[in-house]
C-alpha cells in the first residue's frame, strides 16, 4: 500500500510540461465541388507525445468534423495516413509535433496521388502496379503437395528479403520520388521494392518473370537512385536498395 | 529493343567515351589551348587516321549516350502512346543526324576537301 | 496528365531542397546532362567550320576566343566532370555496389543505401568539378 502511495505521490510531483500550440494548416479539398484546394487553420496544443494524427483528430472532433482523412492502426502498422507534413511526406500518427521543430504545421494530401478528399487518397493505382509485379511465391508445387511440411529456409536467407517484407503500402515513398512527379506511368519504388523482396525470397521461382515485367520503358530503368523514396520509408524498408539489387540482376552483376 | 538492352548500350557508351573524351581533351593541352586550336594544328589532327577513328567514336558514342538520356528525360515528362514513340523515334533521327553531319566533317577535312 | 492525379510536375521532380544532397545530385546530373548535349551538338556544328578553310575556322575560332566564350566553356567543364564522377558512383549504384547489405532495419531506420560511400561520391564529384573548372580557367585565361 505504502509503494502504491509513493508511486502516488511520485505522479503527483511530476510536473507536467505545459500544453504548447502550434498553428495547423489543413488542406481542404473536394474535387466533386471545389476547383482549388485552400487551407484551414487551427490552433492546437500539443504534448511532447502528440502526434499530428491527433492534433488533426482534436480538431475534427472540436473544430471540423468535415475534415477527411484515413486512419486505423494509430502504431505505424497500417499504412493508411501518409500524407505531406510540412513539405515532406510522412505518417501523421508517426510523426509527433515536437519533432517537427515548428510552430505551424500544414498537412495536404500526399502528391503523386489523386485527391479523394482533403487529406485523403485513392491508393487504386498503387495496389494496381503493386499486383502487377506479382507478390506472392511463384513455383509449381506447394507446401501442402510436397509432404506436407513448410519450404525450409536457413536464417541467411530469410535476412535478405526480411527488411523489404516490413512494406506497409502506405505509399510515402512513391509520394516522394522524383520520376513518380511527372511520369504515371511508372511502376514506382514500392512495387519494384516488392519484386526484390520476392525475387530475393529462396523459395521463390519467378525471378525472370518478375524481371520481365519491370524491363519495361516505365519499369526499373526509370529509377535514377535518388534515393528519396529510402528517405521518407516509414518501416525501414530502403526501396533505392531493392531497387538496385534487382537492377543488378538485369545488368548481369547479380544471378 | 528491350529497355534493360538499351540502358547497357547507354552505360557502355558512358564509360567508353570517358576515356576518349580525356583522350581528347589532353591533345589540346599538348601544345598549350590556343596553339592547338590553331588551324594547322587542327587540320594535322583530322589528318591523322588513329585520331579521326578516335574522333568518329567519340561522336558516336556521346551521340547514342545524349540522345538516349534526352530520351528518358523526355518520356518521364510526359506519357502516352503517340508522345513516347515521337520521342523515340526523334532521338533516334537526332541521333542519326548528329552522327552524320559530325562524320561529313571528319570524313571531308581528312580527305583534305577543306 | 491529368488533374486529378496530383502530380507534383515538373516542380517536384526538380525540387531538391526535402531530400538531401541525393535529390541534388539526381538534379544536377539531369542538368549537366542536357547542357552537356546541348554543347556537344554546338561543338559537332562549331568544328564543321573547318571545312571552310583558313578563313572560316579562323572566323569561328574568333568567336569562341573571348571571356564569355572561356567562360561558357569552364563551365562546360565542370559539367563535363560532374556528370562523369557522379555517372560512375551511379553506375556502381545501379549495379548494386556501395548500397549497403539487407538486414532488420531499427529505428530510426536509417536507410543502408543513403550512406557515406555514395555521400562521398556525390561531394568528390562536385569537389573535382570545381577543381577542374579552376584549372581550365588557368589555362584559358592564363595564355
Amino acid at each position: 500500500m505504502a509503494q502504491v502511495s509513493s508511486i502516488a505521490d511520485e505522479q503527483a510531483s511530476t510536473p507536467l510540461s505545459s500544453p504548447k500550440s502550434i498553428l495547423l494548416r489543413i488542406s481542404k479539398f473536394n474535387p466533386k465541388l471545389d476547383e482549388s484546394s485552400k487551407f484551414m487553420e487551427f490552433t492546437v496544443s500539443y504534448q511532447k507525445w502528440t502526434t499530428v494524427l491527433e492534433a488533426i483528430l482534436d480538431v475534427k472532433k472540436h473544430f471540423d468534423h468535415s475534415v477527411a482523412v484515413r486512419y486505423s492502426c494509430r502504431q505505424a502498422t497500417c499504412g493508411s495516413c501518409g500524407m505531406m507534413i510540412n513539405g515532406k511526406p510522412k505518417l501523421a500518427c508517426f510523426t509527433k509535433i515536437s519533432e517537427l521543430d515548428s510552430d505551424v504545421v500544414t498537412v495536404e494530401p500526399m502528391n503523386n496521388f489523386p485527391v479523394i478528399r482533403d487529406l485523403t487518397v485513392g491508393f487504386e493505382k498503387l495496389f494496381e502496379k503493386h499486383q502487377k509485379i506479382q507478390p506472392y511465391l511463384i513455383r509449381d508445387d506447394s507446401e501442402l503437395e510436397s509432404d506436407e511440411r513448410e519450404f525450409l529456409q536457413s536464417p541467411q536467407e530469410v535476412e535478405q528479403y526480411i527488411q523489404f517484407a516490413n512494406c506497409i503500402k502506405c505509399g510515402l515513398c512513391n509520394s516522394a520520388c522524383p520520376t513518380m512527379a511527372t511520369d504515371s506511368s511508372f511502376v514506382g519504388p514500392q512495387a519494384l521494392a516488392q519484386a526484390y523482396r520476392y525475387v530475393a525470397d529462396s523459395r521463390d521461382k519467378g525471378k525472370d518473370t518478375r524481371l520481365n515485367i519491370i524491363d519495361e520503358s516505365h519499369g526499373i530503368w526509370r529509377c535514377h537512385f535518388a534515393g528519396s523514396c529510402s528517405q521518407v520509408c516509414p518501416k525501414g524498408v530502403d526501396p533505392a536498395m531493392g531497387i538496385q539489387f534487382l537492377r543488378g540482376y538485369l545488368l548481369g552483376f547479380r544471378s | 529493343m528491350k529497355e534493360s538492352t538499351i540502358m547497357k548500350i547507354h552505360y557502355g557508351t558512358a564509360l567508353a567515351s570517358v576515356g576518349l573524351v580525356a583522350v581528347h581533351i589532353l591533345m589540346r593541352l599538348t601544345t598549350g589551348f590556343a596553339d592547338s586550336l590553331s588551324y594547322e594544328n587542327v587540320l594535322a589532327n583530322y589528318r591523322s587516321v588513329p585520331y579521326v577513328i578516335m574522333l568518329e567514336l567519340i561522336l558516336i558514342l556521346l551521340a547514342v549516350h545524349g540522345f538516349n538520356g534526352l530520351r528518358v528525360i523526355l518520356l518521364e515528362l510526359k506519357q502516352g502512346r503517340v508522345y513516347e514513340k515521337a520521342v523515340s523515334y526523334g532521338s533516334m533521327v537526332g541521333m542519326i543526324v548528329l552522327i552524320g553531319y559530325g562524320s561529313r566533317t571528319i570524313i571531308m577535312t581528312n580527305m583534305g576537301m577543306t | 496528365m491529368t488533374e486529378d492525379e496530383h502530380r507534383e510536375g515538373i516542380k517536384g521532380m526538380a525540387n531538391p531542397g526535402r531530400y538531401g544532397i541525393e535529390r541534388i545530385a539526381y538534379l544536377l546530373m539531369r542538368l549537366t546532362g542536357l547542357g552537356l548535349l546541348g554543347y556537344f551538338i554546338a561543338h559537332v556544328y562549331e568544328t564543321s567550320n573547318i571545312l571552310r578553310g583558313r578563313m572560316g575556322w579562323d572566323d569561328f575560332l574568333a568567336m569562341t576566343q573571348t571571356t564569355e566564350g572561356h567562360i561558357f566553356l569552364v563551365l562546360v567543364i565542370g559539367m563535363c566532370v560532374f556528370h562523369t564522377g557522379n555517372g560512375i558512383r551511379i553506375m556502381l549504384g545501379h549495379g548494386g555496389v556501395g548500397v549497403g547489405a539487407p538486414a532488420r532495419p531499427d529505428y530510426p531506420y536509417q536507410p543502408a543505401s543513403q550512406n557515406y560511400r555514395h555521400k562521398i561520391g556525390i561531394y568528390s564529384s562536385i569537389v573535382l568539378a570545381a577543381v577542374a573548372m579552376m584549372y581550365g580557367m588557368a589555362v584559358m585565361f592564363g595564355e
